[in-house]
């Protein structure tokens, strides 16, 4: 049973963290229909960034608490300006271009933005901080949850509120609404929405930062690859839960996430991702939409 | 108060309206009546800036406005209620006003504007908190209507508000476009294929023919022409 609850609170670390991916990719599939294939990328900047950030904290021996936080803010306005310029540069000059070319666009830059990161620091897998210490009072549990899994719950839940609530009832949440919903009245009602689309650009950019802080911490190590296979996951875990859908985006990600636990905990690791993937293919065959996803429908 | 000088617009190879002239002064019902495909919607799009305008000027309260972003126009008082409506399926009726007013800061105001609302159409007050994408089609031009008074628009500009409705809906929806142009001295610039109807609460109309202004004066001398009995009203 100790085993089954350990794989149980593994599995819903990690749905946690794809889930701070996979609000960036729904997000912004919502409001302009494109896969933004760059977002693993943003998401791999924001754990460097709170790599070197932190390792430069830790030489100057600041506190433990201050080294988290300075380098998840830097993470997050880092990640944020990068997710920002992305748009600007390789997407708002095709707003109007055919659907693929946008798509092309964000394959790009997702390589050129891997291959900056490989040449501006390294190939090598390089030592992460540990930023999570082990809490005393976690003790008693230890062999179950992790400190850092208590942490990256805990974090992750938090976000996922402030997101709600933002998207609920802020009024530049309600804007995100409108446009999504329908681009070409929400410019009639007065919402400038090249701002939204950049505002959701920035903040699906910041999620992906503090799950790339995250996961740095908790795995002890990260190279310029990681935002790849995070990516592709987090994505899986979006078009699981139904793309477009900010629930579907976080049902999915704990879905994927329990799936690949468990799959390595009873059968092996080896087949983590056949599992993940079969998963995802058994899901699009019978409900092609996602979990809660909606089937789009053309007017005409 | 609005005027348009020679424009021009269309989509990509296609141009949609090739030379539209047309004056609106401050208080009145305007017209504008054409065939499908005659370029009606494009006129109403270039005003409000979603299909810019490629050539000619646009004039509102003597400032060019053809070089301006939507939401600029929006602030500047001219609100439009497109073809289809276009309610926000997903948010509720009482959301979709509030969207309305989303450039507006006056609390107090705005939900005072909103009983007036719901005095106008009070089926929007019953169905208030249902989602836009639940209503009816009369009630969703309701709602779109409301939805662009929220803005207290100067001007408004109306697409096809009677299509696909059924004649009492649309005779109540004709009273309260006169109500509005009365009681708040809205100017009203109204595109329809209803010519008939249109033309007899306008006090003017232009028709639009392949992208042009063909014929325009006074909708009494309009209802009179002949030709036009004989292409837009049926007789």
């Amino acid at each position: 049973m100790d085993y089954f609850i350990e794989l149980f609170f593994s599995g819903i670390t990690r749905g946690a963290i794809y889930a701070l991916i996979a609000l960036g990719y729904t997000m912004v599939y919502g409001i302009i229909g494109l896969i933004n294939f760059a977002h693993g990328e943003i998401y791999m900047i924001g754990a460097f960034t709170s790599f070197i950030v932190a390792t430069v904290l830790s030489i100057y021996g600041f506190p433990l608490l201050a080294i988290v936080l300075l380098s998840g803010v830097a993470a997050v306005i880092w990640s944020s300006a990068y997710g920002y310029t992305v748009e600007k540069i390789a997407y708002k000059p095709l707003r109007h271009a055919p659907r693929l070319s946008p798509l092309i666009s964000a394959i790009g830059m997702s390589i050129f933005l891997q291959n900056y990161v490989l040449l501006a620091q390294t190939s090598d897998f390089l030592p992460f901080p540990e930023l999570i210490p082990d809490f005393p009072f976690m003790e008693p549990v230890a062999h179950i949850v992790g400190s850092s899994d208590l942490i990256i719950l805990i974090t992750t839940a938090i976000i996922m509120l402030i997101l709600t609530f933002i998207i609920k009832f802020t009024r530049v949440g309600k804007a995100m609404r409108a446009t999504a919903q329908d681009r070409t009245m929400a410019m009639l009602v007065g919402i400038n929405v090249n701002q939204i689309i950049s505002v959701t650009f920035i903040i699906g950019s910041a999620l992906a930062a503090i799950g790339g802080l995250l996961i740095a911490s908790h795995i002890g190590q990260i190279n310029f690859y990681i935002g790849f296979l995070a990516g592709i996951k987090a994505f899986t875990a979006a078009v699981l839960g139904g793309i477009g859908s900010i629930p579907g985006a976080v049902l999915g990600s704990l879905v994927l996430g329990l799936t690949e636990s468990f799959a390595t905990g009873y059968v092996s690791s080896d087949y983590e991702d056949v599992f993940a993937f079969s998963l995802l293919v058994l899901i699009l065959i019978f409900k092609p939409s996602g979990l809660l996803g909606k089937a789009e429908t053309k007017k005409v | 108060m609005l005027r348009l000088e020679n424009v021009q617009a269309g989509y990509g190879n296609i141009l949609a309206i090739k030379d539209v002239n047309l004056e609106i002064n401050k208080g009145e019902i305007i017209t504008l009546i054409g065939a499908n495909g005659a370029g009606k919607t494009t006129t109403l799009m270039s005003i409000s800036g979603v299909v810019p305008a490629r050539s000619g000027k646009i004039f509102f309260n003597n400032q060019e406005i053809q070089q301006k972003e939507p939401d600029v126009i929006v602030r500047m008082g001219i609100c439009q209620v497109p073809e289809g409506r276009h309610i926000f399926p997903e948010l509720t009726v009482r959301e979709n006003l509030d969207m309305g007013a989303f450039l507006r800061s006056d609390k107090k105001e705005i939900k005072r504007d909103i009983e007036y609302v719901f005095s106008l159409f009070p089926i929007l007050a019953e169905r208030r908190g249902q989602d836009g994408g639940t209503l009816s089609g009369g009630e969703q031009q309701m709602l779109a209507m409301s939805r662009a008074l929220m803005a207290r628009p100067q001007l408004l500009l109306l697409d096809e508000p009677s299509m696909g409705l059924a004649p009492l809906v649309i005779k109540q929806i004709f009273e309260i476009i006169k109500q509005i142009n009365k009681e708040n001295n809205t100017t009203i610039f109204l595109v329809e294929q209803n010519a008939n109807q249109a033309l007899h609460i306008a006090d003017r109309g232009y028709v639009i023919e392949n992208g042009k202004i063909a014929l325009s004066g006074t909708s009494e001398d309009l209802l009179k022409n002949s030709d036009i009995q004989k292409a837009y009203l049926g007789i």
